[in-house]
Formats: C-alpha cells, sequence, structure tokens
C-alpha cells in the first residue's frame, strides 16, 4: 500500500467514524416535543390535526434524536389533564399548544412553563401572554379586510351584502371589525345583516334561506367561512335568485378551492388563506430553533393572503382532510 | 238546593274544565301569538315562501320529534338521535358513492342508500331496547354511551372532516329535499304523513295504548299481561326509523355529512315535544303537540332571523324564554 492510499484509507475511516457518531451523539441530546391541541371536530381542526401530523412526520425523520408526542382534547379540562401528562409522564422539553379556550387553560400551561419547558402558543391566545415564549398565529385581520376589498372592488363601491358570522368568540369579532373598518371608506355599500352561522354548514343555509326572503336585493354574501359558503350556495340555488353575483367563503377548504380552480361555480371567485397549516409550521419552527438552541420571534403572524384562479393551486391540498 | 246555588257552585268547576281544555292549547296559542308577532316585526314573514322554508326546515326534527314522542310517552328517552342521525348520514353518503362505482343507475344507488338508512336506523333502535330492556340499564345512560359512540365513528369515518356525495348522485337526489308536490316540498308532506300514521298507532291500536299504559305506570301494565319488553324495544325501534326518514331527507339538503351535523338535535326534539304537551315522566302525550311544538322552535329561529332588534348574542336566550313560557301555559299536566 502506497502512502497516498493509506491516507486516503485512513481519511475515509475517519469520516466515517464521524458520520456514524453524529447521530449518536444526537440521540445522546434528546428533544421531546409536545403537542396538544383540540380533537378533530369539524373540518378546520381536522386540517391542524392533519398538519401536526405531517410535521411530527417530517421532524422526527429530519432529526433521529426527535421525538414528537401530538394529542388531541375533546374539551378544556381534557386538554388540562394532557398537559399534566406530557410533562410528568413523557417529559417533555417543548411544548406546542393550540389551546382549547384561552382563560381555561392559562393556568395549566403555565405549569408546564414553570417547569422548564419552552412553550409556543399556536392561534387562540392566553389570558397572560407573559407565559408563552413564542406565538404563531393566522391573521385573523387579514381574514375580514381582504374579502371587504375584494367584495368592494368587484361591487365598484356600490351595492348591498350579507355577512355570516362564526360562533361568537373575540376571533370571529376581531374579523368582523376588520371587515366593517375597510367598508366604512365605501359609504355606498350597504351591509344589511350580519348574523351568526356558526361555521356551520345547516345554521349557514338557514340564515341565508331567511336573509333571502327579508332582503330583496343582494348583490354579494360574505360567508367568512367556507363550510357556511356550502350551505349559503345551496339556498341561494333553491331561491332561484340571479341578483347575487359573488359569494366570498373563507379559509381555503380544499373543496372551495377546487372550486375556484376548476372554475365550476361562477358566484365563487375568491377565497381567503387562513390554512390550518399553521399547525405544521409552529412545530416545525419550535422543533428546529430548540434543537439549535435558539428561541422563536415572539409573534409569527402566518399572512393571510388573496386567494384567486391564478394561484389557487398553491393553495390546494388533496390530502388533507381540509 | 236553590237554583242560585247550584249555579254558583257549577261555575267553579266549568271554568275548571275550561282551564283544563285550555291547557291542551298551549303550544298552539304560543304559536299563533308567535306567527302574529312575527308578521308585525316583519311583513315577509306571512308569506307563502316563508312558511314553505320554515316548514320544510323543521321536517327533520319534527319526523324525529314524533318517535321521540312514543320513546317519552312509554317513560324513557333518547339522547342519542342527533349523533345516529349523522351517523346514519354518513355511512349512507359512503355506501352510495362506493356503489356507484359497480351499479348504473343513479336512482338504484340513492334506494340502496335510503334503505340503508332505515335498516341502520331500526338496528340502532334495537340495540337501544335490547340494552335497556333485557340489558336493564337506565336508557339515559345507554343513550348517552351512544350519542358518544355514533358521533366519534362519524367524525373517524370522515377523518374529522366532511363525507361528500358524489356530485352527479347529488343532483338526482336533491329534488327529495328541494322538489315539491302541488307547491308543497316534499320534506313537508313527509313530516304529515309521519305525524299522520303516529297519531293513528298512539291513539288507534292496541300498541299506543300499551306504550301509554307502560308510561303511567310500568308495574300495573305488567300485571296486564302487557308483553313490556317488546313495547319498549318497539318504541326505541320506531324512534330508530324516524331518525332514519328523517336522515333520508337530510342528506340531499347539502350533500354531505361532517362531526358538526345534527348537534343538539336531541334536544330539539325532546323540547318539541315537552313543549307539545307531553309529560317528561310519560304516560301520555300527544302528535298533533309534538308537531306543532316542533314548528313553533323553528318559527321562533326564523323570526330572530328576519328581525335585527335583538343582539344575536341573545338568540339562544329568546329560544329560552318562548319554551319556558309555552310550557307554562300548559302547567298542571305533570
Amino acid at each position: 500500500m502506497t502512502q497516498s492510499t493509506r491516507r486516503l484509507v485512513l481519511g475515509a475511516t475517519a469520516a466515517a467514524v464521524v458520520l456514524l457518531a453524529a447521530p449518536a451523539w444526537a440521540q445522546a441530546k434528546k428533544e421531546v416535543l409536545g403537542v396538544s391541541m383540540p380533537a378533530a371536530t369539524h373540518s378546520f381542526m381536522a386540517g391542524a390535526v392533519y398538519w401536526a401530523n405531517e410535521a411530527k412526520k417530517d421532524l422526527e425523520k429530519a432529526h433521529p434524536g426527535m421525538q414528537v408526542i401530538v394529542k388531541t382534547a375533546a374539551n378544556a379540562s381534557e386538554q388540562a389533564s394532557q398537559l399534566q401528562d406530557l410533562v410528568t409522564v413523557n417529559k417533555i422539553t417543548s411544548l406546542v399548544v393550540f389551546p382549547f379556550e384561552s382563560a381555561a387553560l392559562t393556568k395549566p400551561v403555565a405549569q408546564v412553563k414553570s417547569k422548564g419547558v419552552y412553550v409556543t402558543v399556536v392561534d387562540r391566545g392566553l389570558t397572560d401572554p407573559s407565559i408563552q415564549d413564542a406565538y404563531v398565529a393566522g391573521d385573523n385581520t387579514a381574514f375580514g379586510k381582504i374579502p371587504a376589498e375584494y367584495i368592494a372592488k368587484s361591487l365598484n363601491g356600490k351595492g348591498n351584502i350579507v355577512a355570516l358570522r362564526g360562533i361568537p368568540t373575540t376571533l370571529d369579532n376581531e374579523r368582523m371589525d376588520a371587515f366593517n373598518a375597510v367598508m366604512k371608506g365605501y359609504p355606498d355599500i350597504k351591509l344589511l345583516d350580519a348574523k351568526h352561522g356558526n361555521w356551520n354548514r345547516d345554521d349557514a343555509f338557514k340564515v341565508m334561506q331567511d336573509y333571502l326572503t327579508r332582503f330583496k336585493d343582494i348583490d354579494a354574501v360574505w360567508a367568512a367561512d367556507d363550510d357556511m359558503a356550502v350551505g349559503v350556495l345551496k339556498a341561494i340555488e333553491q331561491s332561484k335568485r340571479k341578483d347575487i353575483k359573488l359569494v366570498f367563503g373563507g379559509a381555503g377548504a380544499k373543496g372551495a378551492i377546487k372550486t375556484l380552480m376548476d372554475g365550476s361555480d361562477p358566484l365563487i371567485q375568491a377565497n381567503v388563506s387562513y390554512s390550518p397549516k399553521f399547525m405544521y409550521d409552529a412545530i416545525k419552527m419550535t422543533g428546529e430553533a430548540r434543537l439549535k438552541g435558539e428561541k422563536l420571534p415572539a409573534n409569527n403572524i402566518i399572512p393571510s393572503v388573496l386567494i384567486t384562479k391564478q394561484n389557487a393551486k398553491d393553495f390546494y391540498f388533496p390530502n388533507s382532510p381540509f | 238546593m236553590p237554583p242560585e246555588l247550584v249555579e254558583r257552585q257549577a261555575r267553579p268547576a266549568r271554568a275548571a274544565a275550561l282551564w283544563g281544555k285550555l291547557h291542551g292549547f298551549g303550544p298552539i296559542a304560543g304559536l299563533v301569538l308567535l306567527c302574529i308577532a312575527g308578521t308585525l316585526l316583519n311583513g315577509d314573514f306571512a308569506t307563502v315562501g316563508n312558511a314553505m322554508n320554515v316548514l320544510q326546515r323543521t321536517a327533520f326534527i319534527g319526523i324525529i320529534a314524533v318517535g321521540m314522542c312514543f320513546v317519552i310517552i312509554s317513560g324513557g328517552i333518547d339522547l342519542s338521535v342527533g349523533s345516529m342521525a349523522a351517523l346514519i348520514a354518513g355511512c349512507m353518503i359512503l355506501v352510495m358513492n362506493k356503489v356507484a362505482g359497480s351499479i348504473g343507475s343513479p336512482v338504484a344507488v340513492i334506494a340502496i342508500g335510503m334503505l340503508l338508512a332505515l335498516l341502520l336506523g331500526a338496528l340502532f333502535g334495537l340495540a337501544h331496547g335490547l340494552l335497556i330492556t333485557k340489558g336493564r340499564i337506565e336508557p339515559f345512560i345507554v343513550t348517552l354511551g351512544t350519542l358518544g359512540i355514533f358521533r366519534a365513528y362519524l367524525t373517524y369515518f370522515a377523518d374529522g372532516g366532511a363525507i361528500t356525495l358524489d356530485n352527479a348522485l347529488a343532483d338526482v337526489y336533491s329534488p327529495v329535499y328541494y322538489g315539491s308536490l302541488l307547491g308543497i316540498p316534499f320534506p313537508v308532506w313527509v313530516l304529515v304523513l309521519v305525524a299522520l300514521l303516529g297519531a293513528l298507532v298512539l291513539n288507534r291500536t292496541a300498541y299506543g295504548r300499551y306504550v301509554q299504559a307502560i308510561g303511567s305506570n310500568e308495574q300495573v301494565a305488567r300485571y296486564a299481561a302487557v308483553a313490556v319488553d317488546r313495547v319498549k324495544i318497539m318504541t326505541y325501534m320506531l324512534l330508530g326509523l324516524c331518525v332514519g326518514v328523517a336522515t333520508v331527507l337530510y342528506v340531499p339538503r347539502l350533500g354531505s355529512a361532517s362531526p358538526t351535523t345534527g348537534i343538539l338535535w336531541e334536544l330539539e326534539a325532546i323540547a318539541a315535544v315537552i313543549v307539545g304537551g307531553t309529560a317528561l315522566k310519560g304516560g301520555a302525550g300527544s302528535i298533533t303537540g309534538t308537531v306543532v311544538g316542533a314548528v313553533l322552535l323553528s318559527v321562533i329561529s326564523n323570526i330572530l332571523n328576519l328581525t335585527s332588534i335583538i343582539s344575536v348574542y341573545l338568540n339562544a336566550a329568546v329560544q329560552g324564554f318562548v319554551i319556558i313560557i309555552v310550557a307554562f301555559l300548559q302547567r298542571g299536566r305533570r
């Protein structure tokens, strides 16, 4: 064996040792990330759960030293118990939590934090924001602002509109306020009424039927959610009314995005993104920052953007239940 | 006895009899008052179109309430009907989508779906009845358990999202909800038919009398050689069938089922029965009252949607007040 080949073998061996040792070293520094969120009882949350599991898959594959535990709860008190289990049984080092209710989960999350766990809060904030290390959320202001701007523009600043709101919550108020703020600039657009359709297809159907009875001339509907848009479209179809030119849903459910891509319903012309994918982003960002020993920025707002036929395919995730 | 004394004694008795008759009119009086209020608040309330909308959407709860009326009269309760309707709707859509590939005729596919809905309803009812009679578990507990089971399975089948009927099938199926005969939508016809059949069975058959006898005193009914267990099982199966019928009408409305389908239907159906003058402890009740009760509940939310005088946050409170007032109008029956 010549000198140079001997050197080559030695170098290769050294490289192999380093390569083999690297994962072992990572293994030793084990990171356990707990995820706690509401159970999939409606399509949006089903999407969020789907994305949480995708994040678990991707993170565990990319970082063998990492373990991700996803827990879903049916109500606030079950979530509080799960948080306890995550700390005492699973010994988590960081937590991504999507609180069921802001007020009820504040104390339980504070308990977790007091054990030295890094806490990222998603979507619904806690009543005491000082507990969280980072906050990740969708953009509720844009969720109300973008449809308002789109509707105002497509009506040329003049016409009658009706709105359907979600379940009475602060999140719903934020969206409605943003919508109203834009409409202030269009005095010739009249918001006839805004009732709660509770993010539910059946309720939205009934509310829309009654709007159609009550108002003889409606130009556009802000359905404020793709599930509610389904009920709204059915009620319009049944009434055979032709005065409505636009139904704006929201959140980018895959059915609605498909309709937009195919151009199969003339009433559906645009959507606004509010993807449950923020769950994926929150988990991935937290996991990777923790592995590097870094912190996340305190506030991370995933921007809501206007979706039209042109960019619809970027927002189409056929495998997600949402 | 001098004649004026007879007259004086008879008057309170007659007044009591009149009052007794009025009790039964509680729901009807409530409905009439609500309709007057609705017309005053919005001229569009009293149109045929609006009336048809209200009746059409009452159909589901109304049909379920007819079945619930039997169960409550017999002294039982069923808390699972909303979840049951949701699960049946989900199964129906899944099966129809599946067989649509192998069977060419969409009408045949839909017929299979409808049969499946009725069959599942009857089977779930049978399971309830067996657990309650042979298993000797309280109806409240059995149906509280299945309430969770049914909805959990639907959520599982739907993967948390929505189960949606194929577009081609949905188009063929939709007239079942949206179509009409003589200007009256099909679901309203079905509700009328189910109510008439229910009233006939309750008031004119031996089975109906057994149901009432068991509700007023189960021990006595047993001594009178009534097959108590069989009658009870049949009331739950009857209710299951009603849920199946309601689901057959529900699916073409939106062509989908999701974990929020049928939430709180059980409470609406029970409220309709009670507002309609049936005693929650069983024994006696009326199908007419039940249907009127169901219509009354829909009318309240319809009026609230047609007006905007009350804060939207108080809708549920208005419904609660009306339910309590109507129940007050016919107190003394229980």
